[in-house]
């Protein structure tokens, strides 16, 4: 069989291919104004719930670590139970609750069975653990001292380490620049009450997102947010973030560490959820390095010389200018000769943008590839949760594949030429072949 | 056992902590077998347009001997480098054209190559997988090429990675003769020192229809599957297979204790037991109840371990166990901690004996047992959420050479499992004799370790 001839008889197939659309989403508000958004999926007997609130560690202001800590400590205590009471009573029904927060967002996650006498519990324990927690002296200690030692081990990994710089870099004195689990100093001197006071502030209906897929009816729906939500001080609606500086703080971090191989990170902060360059970046983005082994830096970095496992980029839309990160790992003796790659493989892309041929692929490998990424209730979650946060119209997953194939390539170089810019690109290199000191 | 990924998006996947959990009934699996051997599992899901695509191969690390560790793993890299009709890169870039991830894994006992995509383009994937089956082209150059992205990967991995180090160490501190001594990504010199003739050697023994599952889970009907299938792979040959030798573990007798020294800002400990396996132990029961087991330690944060070590004592910061009952051969019962910044490992070792104690001299409680069993069934429905872990199931379980009927069988097992059988399995393999400990020892030396295979 010849290949080349089965991709054009494919690829005439692929015209003739059905739209699929994305599954229905039904939204409203809670009578305290949480924002809901729901998806039916009645096949299996389960529910995943997601309340999420602008609660990351972006708002963690002067305390960096209180957003981590007050998420790690919600399931330590609540009403009248302490840590093991919760977790046996959502153990002991197969429930699965977690919490943890990001840059942006703190979310709690629920999965349960859809049995009434186990829903009940499962909805029950998590609507005390959201607006009743007690913060028990006892374990904010432990588990400080549990994220303290978090923070340590990190300086062990020189992903980690290489991590934790490129934010700095890029975000100089935004709320962005430093790390989700917050540093040593700060995380020391946090107490119970901080921990209080962020809750009562950002845990509240007004600054909550409750996204609900799985068999459940939308007037069970309904009454399952109303009951999450119900407990939470109506509250204010988190402030806008403030906006990112253009220039990065730091050009250039190099961080010795005895490895065998040095990391390097590459990029800047760019891109916004919303933003109207996002299609055009995205797509270009996947012929640059997001596309797994068909992407040019794969092509150029690992498949044509095998200096490294793993090269990628990425555009990681948030509520203000996420950034773009290039990144690798490479033997330390290769690290220089693997950045020059790097950074004429990115300048080359801006400059010169993509083939309309790479253009073609990328459109039918996202396109053709859209069932796949909303297969589950998990990933549906995620989307849910995604759209919802940060106000994505509902018809994104519906219209996703139009506004991919409305993707030219003027439009990608434009908007590289624009948004991405190479000489100004912060560059992090973490590794054995580090000779200077690191820069403090 | 841990898992090696083809991925490359710097994610880190492992099956360590594999306590699975069945997905599906076998009502709803279909099973074919080829004329040549080769054995084909269907599994409908109608919830989306999609169907996953795996071909499992009866061949992993635990195949391997000395001096070409890791070839497994290094196969599996070269699938993707060319056959008879498929340039290199070739194959991923038809999938990717139409819509498809791909991917592929090495484990101890296997090596699986899996496509997500359109249930429509079925056809695509078989016809492919069939084409590089029997046509690989393992040339030199791209060998050559591709070993340095393998040991890059091990560098990642691995060699900058203390806990990963330290693990490493364990397994080749536990098992002496068993094949799981060694890392499925294979110890950097035999990295380093691969030929061509290796990796042919190699394919050639073991990718054989044969040797193969193909498991396919989705949109689709079983019966078209099977045709597809007949159209694509049925006309390969089959080859002589030879087992590999059996390779069983020696009688461990007495305590073994390393201490790796390595970069590291944070200690950690392993402990593991020699345990028997599905597919080795005499009675059935005692491979449920190490599972119950694990769970009554380990399965949240209702279990002994996080409610007693981080919690009451707080002597650890983190702690796990794991047990996989689905290896091909005698397994160990691992647990592993990072002991409190105030606490030295020596003490997070005590607490954990005495709780493997605790279990050889008491009963677990009724509510204990009920709580593992509640998660054991709730898993079991969760599992149905996703596609590729279904068929993930079904192919391990076949190709460890259980047959896929077990994961059917797991619940059962579990429910049936009592405290009495608990406390049982704890006297018998908790036994002084029988630890391995492995400790890593942090320095914060300012030279790099000493990496062989440079």
């Amino acid at each position: 069989m010849n290949m080349k001839k089965l991709i054009t008889v494919m690829s005439m197939m692929l015209w003739a291919s059905v739209v699929i659309a994305g599954p229905t989403i039904q939204q409203w508000s809670t009578t305290k104004g949480s924002k809901v958004l729901f998806v039916a999926s009645p096949e299996i007997p389960m529910l995943d719930v997601r309340v999420v609130f602008a609660a990351g560690s972006a708002r963690d202001a002067q305390q960096p670590g209180v957003a981590q800590l007050t998420s790690a400590l919600l399931m330590s205590g609540a009403g009248n139970w302490n840590a093991d009471q919760i977790a046996s009573r959502l153990e002991n029904i197969g429930a699965v609750v977690s919490t943890g927060a990001d840059r942006d967002m703190a979310t709690l996650s629920l999965r349960s069975l859809t049995d009434a006498d186990q829903l009940k519990i499962a909805l029950e324990t998590a609507s005390v653990i959201l607006s009743k927690p007690t913060f028990p002296i006892a374990d904010v200690e432990r588990d400080k001292n549990r994220l303290l030692l978090g923070i340590k081990a990190k300086q062990q990994s020189p992903g980690d380490i290489a991590a934790d710089a490129f934010y700095a870099a890029i975000y100089g004195t935004h709320a962005y620049a430093s790390p989700e689990e917050g540093v040593a100093e700060s995380v020391q001197k946090l107490k119970a009450k901080d921990l209080q006071a962020f809750h009562q502030q950002y845990y509240v209906a007004k600054n909550a997102l409750v996204v609900l897929v799985g068999d459940v009816s939308r007037a069970q729906a309904e009454a399952i947010a109303e009951q999450l939500t119900q407990g939470l001080a109506t509250g204010t609606k988190a402030a806008a973030l403030p906006t990112v500086a253009n220039k990065v703080a730091n050009l250039e971090k190099r961080i010795a560490m005895p490895t065998a191989q040095t990391h390097i990170l590459l990029g800047q902060a760019i891109v916004a959820r919303n933003d109207p360059d996002y299609f055009a970046l995205y797509v270009g983005n996947h012929i640059l390095g997001g596309s797994g082994f068909a992407s040019r830096l794969m092509q150029s970095i690992r498949e044509d010389r095998g200096l490294a496992y793993s090269v990628y980029s990425y555009f990681a839309p948030m509520a203000v200018a996420g950034p773009f990160t290039a990144g690798m790992q490479t033997r330390n003796d290769q690290a220089e000769a693997a950045i020059a790659l790097m950074r004429e493989q990115i300048k080359k892309f801006v400059e010169q943008g993509p083939t309309e041929k790479e253009l073609e692929k990328s459109i039918q490998n996202i396109t053709s590839g859209f069932a796949l990424r909303i297969d589950s209730n998990k990933e549906r979650i995620g989307y849910l949760a995604m759209m919802g946060f940060y106000d994505v119209p509902l018809d994104y997953l519906n219209t996703f594949n139009e506004k991919i194939r409305a993707v030219t390539v003027t439009d990608i170089r434009d908007a590289f030429t624009r948004r991405v810019h190479p000489e100004q690109l912060a560059l992090v290199i973490v590794g054995g072949a580090v000779t200077k000191p690191a820069n403090k | 056992m841990g898992i090696a990924l083809l991925c490359n998006a710097g994610v880190y996947n492992t099956l360590a902590h594999a306590e699975l959990l069945p997905a599906t009934t076998a009502a709803n699996v279909t099973v074919y077998e080829l004329d040549n051997g080769m054995r084909i599992l269907v599994l409908p899901d109608h919830r989306a347009p999609v169907v996953v695509s795996q071909v499992w191969y009866r061949v992993g690390s635990s195949y391997e001997h000395n001096g070409v560790t890791g070839i497994s793993h290094m196969l599996e890299h070269m699938m993707f480098k060319g056959t008879k009709k498929l340039k290199p890169g070739e194959f991923s870039e038809i999938i990717a054209f139409n819509g498809g991830e791909e991917n592929a894994f090495t484990g101890t006992d296997y090596t699986a190559y899996f496509q997500t995509i359109a249930a429509d383009r079925l056809e695509l994937c078989l016809r492919l997988e069939a084409e590089r089956m029997r046509n690989l082209k393992l040339d030199e150059t791209e060998l050559k090429k591709e070993l340095q992205v393998v040991k890059e990967e091990r560098r990642m991995r691995t060699e900058d990675n203390p806990q990963a180090l330290t693990f490493e160490q364990f397994q080749a501190t536990a098992f002496v003769n068993s094949p799981y001594h060694h890392p499925i990504i294979g110890w950097m010199d035999d990295i380093t020192n691969y030929k061509v003739n290796d990796a042919r050697e190699w394919y050639d023994r073991w990718y054989a229809p044969n040797n193969a599952i193909l498991v396919v889970v989705g949109d689709v009907q079983p019966a078209a599957v099977y045709a597809l299938a007949k159209k694509y792979f049925g006309k390969l040959k089959p080859s002589l297979l030879v087992p590999p030798k059996t390779q069983i573990e020696i009688p461990q007798l007495g305590e073994r204790r390393i201490k790796v020294h390595a970069p590291a800002e944070v200690p950690y400990v392993v402990l593991g037991y020699p345990v028997p396996v599905l597919k080795t132990a005499k009675e059935a029961w005692q491979v449920y109840a190490l599972d119950v087991l694990a769970g009554v330690l380990d399965g949240g944060d209702s279990a002994r371990l996080s409610r007693e070590l981080i919690r009451g004592q707080q002597i650890a910061a983190q702690v796990s166990v794991s047990y996989d009952m689905y290896d091909r051969l005698n397994s160990s019962f691992v647990l592993s901690a990072v002991p409190n910044d105030n606490k030295k490992v020596a003490d997070i070792e005590t607490a954990l004996r005495q709780q493997l104690n605790k279990l050889k001299t008491h009963k677990i409680s009724a509510e204990e047992l009920a709580r593992v069993k509640a998660q054991v069934l709730a898993s079991e429905v969760y599992q149905r959420d996703s596609m590729f872990y279904q068929g993930m199931r079904l192919g391990l379980l076949e190709a460890v050479g259980l047959g896929w009927q077990r994961a059917d069988e797991y619940v059962a097992g579990i429910k049936a499992v009592t405290a009495e059988q608990v406390q049982s399995v704890a006297k018998e393999y908790f036994v002084d004799q029988h630890v391995t400990v492995a400790e890593l020892v942090p320095q914060s030396s300012i030279t790099a370790p000493n990496v062989s295979g440079e």
